[in-house]
């Protein structure tokens, strides 16, 4: 039989003030298999982990139980322990005396016998369990970077900068994202553009990165260093290999439609590039939009490009790659104010949200950077920001805090007022978040030098009287309802994760919170991966932060895709359910439950095998088998049988 | 379609033109009601209470009667009777406790209600059960050219769990007389408060209430203000004579119940309306848009 | 309402807080302070205390304060804050809360026959009852 070594811990007085140490140390010293009992105050400190190591080798223990916390917080601390002392980790086992019995109740003899009977338990699981060697995985060493924004961008450099090849999808026809069309950012009150740029640039000219632009991924498979992905480039109708960007065809095209850039304020052709710093720097044709498509006529950008660029025949073609990693950088959307039936509802030209303001307040924007409000173009004297539309609204919107309309709010009262000497802006608000660096001093200078009139209260109401926008609100510091009948309102509206985000998560085969943003790993200590091997999150895709933030994050997320690429191979845990041929008969049952697709079968043979590299150790497929060939390394019916005999016996 | 009808007391006595010119109406849309035998007060205003069953009573006793009527349906023409039955099914429904406390109060019923055996409904919803085509089809004054101020006030709208339409932005009188062939005006005080009950001990607040809606529906051009529920009725009529009298500035527009107007438009006979009961006359606008 | 307040446990946690929580069945403590539901109000000008400002001294414990105060009297039991209220906290079941601790107290109602005759005629009987379960004659 071999020598199994328990050691006892109290965890401070987590485990021992329910569970009468002493006693269980000296009824468990004679089970069969226990060879050396011992308990200790902290098992997980070094000399609790030094005493461990030295028993290991005067009692020459084959096997080792440590009785303590969940599994999930140490077992790894021991295992690399006994392996210092030449005895596989596998042959170390955790009983969980705290979660599962000292923390959930409350009588001292009752707890004691049931620790007693897990620490049985899991000695009988000890006896039978084998050595094993974790599973060698090899690793592509290329990543894909979905989405062309600032965290896509950031992290796409990151990761090329150190040697390594990337591609980064985008689904529109330039990347640049949303700080593309911001007018200038905060604290520094930065040309957004002006610093963007040099990254795009950098980003489209790099070696490392191939930029695949209005392209999506189509199709996925695979797990972690070894992903098989499908990406589909849509149809551009522009060959951008002959294009040289020279801009005729757009100059030419007569069919102008609203720009989405411009949030639907300026108008662009139905050939054209989003903004003029676009990276690639060529064109797309709108096909819902574009005469051609619609009526079969013109073809007028064809006629006039010189180096027959044109190509009204492409279609969207498909490109298979093998990445190790993927990195979703997907971003955001804005709200949309027709959600807000108390504001009119997108009824009202002049209540538009903060996205929108940000093109007017842009130099390239639609009114050229003067602040001209979309109804008769007129510059307004009286504009009311309200901020927290949207957000912090269980009842009615969304329950969370967008972070960063607190700074861009109080960013655009300023830049307006910069520009409009003799207008005054208003900010209805509940609270002010202005905690990064250099945040609450860019807040006080908008109240002390820039006079912008801060109202604490929410507004209930705002609605169109002539040619004024009239908003009903409240400022609870002076106790009074307050009306103002303003020429322009700006709503700072929730901040949403792009659209699409639910399908790409299912593709992906990774989760979203109940607000639709993608769930990290654990929330403090790790927050850029998700919770499947080899994807990892950046920027607003994961929750509402803003651009050093991002700009963070995503550099903390290359780190992470640099950290699976160092390594030689990866290691995947080997108690996995493993097919004795002997036993199988190749009924399938197995395939039919696995949810990894890690089994198949092999028709030449007439029995089951299993992919090691796949199968995540779930145990289905060995609940399912009616023979018992499938059987989990160190978890086997025998082991698990002994174990409920443990538990139960009298 | 058959189904109860609950009138409660104002629609006997002041308003007695919305009940007339109501069951005009569904008449002439192929629906006859059963009005309940032996109803009483229907338990209005709505107690707000949590602890106190006491003021279930009133209007469970007119779900009992409703229920042993046979008819699936009741309507309920007054918004506040609407208002307080309604609520009152989501306050006890699906509550044991509350169910047995209020059963063992009406021991002297035959019936006990449960909650789900009857579905109050208001007349604008019913309308649209009955359907806008058919609506349309029945309007003989097509070119009356009316531009009218819908007016919802309270009840219908809140709280949003018995809320017949969105408590921001309505639309369903609008959807109903546009059928019917009039032009909507839309004001920015078409579901606020009138004031309510404060007409007895606070007048000055149903008048300050009454100056902004007036006020907003005549700026933005309407002809008529058309509304269901009987005390915005008062506040919104005989208020308006009182403001003005105080302050001549003040432009006065003429409010009918929302199913007289239909009535009018639908050619029925106009001796179903007693325009007396109105304090600002309708009958000048009328005349003059050929509806009378 | 007074500008110097004595806060205290023994306050917030009083029998009238109980109280009044038992009768509306509102959790005050979710309310941040928007002040929507008084932005919304109908009748919040004739109000000595605004709405939020009612659901902040039920917070810190001062019913006695509030059922001495004029506001659930003038409120016309429109239901628009509630509705407002991002928050879900009920506000109109906080003041039907106050006006009953008034109401259930050993309380003289007011007379029938104190309404001004030409006025009682014309009144629809809902403006009567309503009077008389929401406020005080």
């Amino acid at each position: 039989m071999k020598k199994i070594g328990v050691f006892v811990c109290h965890c401070g007085i987590n485990i021992a003030s329910t569970v009468d140490i002493p006693k269980l140390v000296e009824d468990l010293k004679n089970y069969p298999g226990v060879a050396y009992i011992q308990d200790y105050k902290y098992m997980c400190s070094e000399p609790g982990q030094t005493l461990v190591k030295e028993k290991i080798k005067s009692e020459k223990l084959d096997a080792v139980v440590v009785a303590a916390c969940s599994p999930t917080l140490h077992e790894n601390t021991f295992r690399m322990a006994v392996q210092t002392v030449d005895m596989n980790p596998y042959n170390c086992e955790i009983a969980n005396i705290r979660e599962q019995c000292s923390w959930v109740h409350k009588n001292i003899t009752e707890a004691t016998e049931k620790a007693k009977r897990i620490i049985k338990s899991v000695v009988e699981k000890a006896l039978l369990d084998e050595d094993l060697e974790p599973v060698k995985v090899p690793v592509t060493r290329k990543a894909l970077v979905l989405g062309g924004g600032i965290a896509g961008i950031q992290s796409a450099l990151s990761i090329a900068n150190s040697g390594y090849d990337v591609i980064l999808v985008e689904r529109q026809s330039s990347i640049g994202g949303r700080m593309a069309q911001l007018s200038e950012t905060f604290p520094t009150l930065d040309c957004s553009q002006c610093i963007l740029t040099p990254k795009m640039v950098d980003a489209g000219q790099h070696e490392n990165i191939r930029l695949m632009t209005y392209s999506e991924l189509a199709d996925i498979s695979g797990f972690v260093g070894n992903f098989k992905v499908k990406i589909k480039q849509k149809a551009k109708y522009v060959d951008w290999d002959k294009c040289t960007g020279c801009g005729l065809c757009i100059e030419k095209c007569p069919k102008k439609v609203p720009s989405e850039f411009d949030q639907g304020l300026g108008k662009r052709k139905a050939v054209y590039t989003p903004f003029p710093q676009a990276v690639p720097n060529k064109p797309v044709i709108d096909c819902e939009n574009c005469t051609y498509f619609i009526t079969g006529k013109c073809r007028l950008c064809e006629k006039v490009c010189p180096f027959d660029a044109i190509n009204f025949d492409e279609t969207e073609s498909f490109i298979e790659e093998e990445v190790g990693a993927i990195v979703v950088a997907t971003g955001y959307d804005v709200y949309p104010v027709l959600n807000m039936s108390e504001y009119g509802g997108g009824k009202i030209p002049d209540v538009i949200d903060g996205l929108t303001f940000e093109r007017i307040l842009s130099a390239s924007g639609p009114s050229g950077g003067e602040v001209r409000r979309p109804s008769d173009g007129k510059i307004p004297k009286e504009i009311v920001f309200i901020k927290c539309v949207g957000s912090r609204d269980p009842e009615n919107h969304y329950p969370y805090c967008s972070k960063i309309c607190c700074m861009y709010t109080t960013k655009h009262a300023m830049l307006y007022k910069h520009r409009v000497h003799d207008g005054q802006p208003y900010i209805f608000y509940m609270d002010v978040r202005a905690g990064g660096k250099g945040y609450e001093e860019f807040y006080q200078r908008a109240q002390e030098d820039d006079k912008v009139v801060f109202l604490r209260g929410k507004v209930s109401k705002v609605y169109q009287d002539d040619d004024k926008v009239v908003v009903c609100g409240i400022d609870t510091l002076s106790g009074s309802n307050v009306e103002i009948r303003a020429d322009m309102v700006v709503l700072a509206m929730a901040i949403r994760p792009s659209k699409g985000i639910e399908e790409l998560a299912q593709l992906l085969k990774i989760s979203i919170d109940q607000n639709g943003f993608l769930t990290e790993a654990h929330p403090k200590l790790r927050p850029v991966e998700s919770l499947s091997a080899g994807i990892y999150l950046a920027g607003c895709a994961q929750a509402p932060k803003d651009i050093p933030d991002t700009v963070a994050q995503a550099t903390a997320t290359a780190a992470m895709v640099l950290n699976l690429f160092s390594r030689e191979y990866l290691l995947h845990e080997p108690i996995i359910t493993g097919v004795d041929e002997e036993l199988c008969s190749g009924c399938g049952l197995c395939i039919a439950v696995c949810p990894y697709d890690a089994r198949k079968t092999n028709r030449e043979k007439g029995v089951v095998e299993v992919n090691e590299i796949l199968c995540e150790a779930c145990g289905a497929c060995a609940a399912a088998c009616p023979s018992g060939a499938a059987q989990q390394r160190n978890f086997t019916d025998t082991q698990l049988s002994n174990m409920v005999k443990a538990i139960l016996a009298e | 379609m058959q189904l109860s009808y609950y009138p409660g007391c104002t629609l006997k006595t002041d308003a007695k033109n919305f009940e007339k010119s109501a069951l005009a109406v569904l008449k002439h849309l192929g629906v006859s009601v059963d009005e309940l035998e032996d109803w009483y007060c229907c338990g209005v205003c709505f107690s707000q209470t949590r602890d106190n069953l006491m003021q279930q009573i009133a209007p469970v006793r007119t779900l009992v009667k409703a229920k042993e009527s046979g008819n699936r349906q009741l309507l309920a023409l007054c918004t506040m009777c609407y208002n307080t039955l309604k609520r009152s099914i989501e306050f006890i429904k699906d509550d044991a406790e509350k169910l047995e406390t209020i059963h063992q109060f009406m021991d002297l019923e035959t019936t006990q209600f449960y909650g789900n055996e009857v579905d109050v409904v208001d007349i604008l919803t019913l309308i649209k059960q009955i359907g806008l085509e058919k609506l349309k089809k029945s309007i003989v004054k097509t070119d009356a050219g009316l531009k009218i101020a819908s007016y919802y006030g309270c009840m219908l709208l809140r709280p949003k769990e018995i809320a017949i339409d969105s408590p921001d932005d309505p639309v369903i009188m609008e959807e109903i007389l546009a059928s019917a062939g009039c032009e909507n005006v839309y004001f920015p005080f078409r579901t606020e408060c009138c004031g309510s009950y404060q007409i007895v001990n606070e007048p000055e607040i149903v008048k300050d209430r009454t100056r902004k809606i007036v006020g907003s529906a005549v700026k933005n051009g309407a002809d008529l203000m058309v509304m269901l529920c009987p005390l915005c009725y008062f506040n919104l009529d005989e208020i308006q004579q009182d403001i003005q009298k105080e302050d001549k500035s003040f432009q006065t527009i003429p409010v009918l119940y929302i199913t007289q107007l239909l009535a009018l438009l639908m050619g029925l006979k106009p001796d179903i309306h007693d325009f007396s009961l109105h304090s600002i006359d309708p009958r000048p606008v009328l005349k003059m848009k050929g509806l009378l | 309402m007074t500008k110097n307040k004595t806060i205290s446990s023994h306050r917030i946690s009083s029998e009238d807080v109980d109280q009044l929580k038992d009768i509306s069945g509102v959790n005050v403590y979710a309310c941040y302070q928007c002040g929507n539901c008084s932005s919304a109000c109908p009748a919040v000008e004739f109000m000595d205390i605004s709405p939020h400002q009612v659901i902040r001294m039920v917070q810190l414990g001062f019913i006695d304060e509030l059922v001495k105060s004029e506001t659930p009297w003038i409120c016309a039991a429109c239901i628009t804050c509630t509705v407002k209220c991002p928050r879900g906290v009920d506000i109109a079941r906080v003041m039907e809360g106050l006006r009953q601790l008034v109401l259930r107290s050993d309380f003289e109602h007011g007379n029938l026959c104190d309404i001004d005759e030409k006025l009682r005629k014309k009144l629809p009987q809902i403006a009567l009852i309503g009077n008389f379960r929401k406020t005080i004659l």
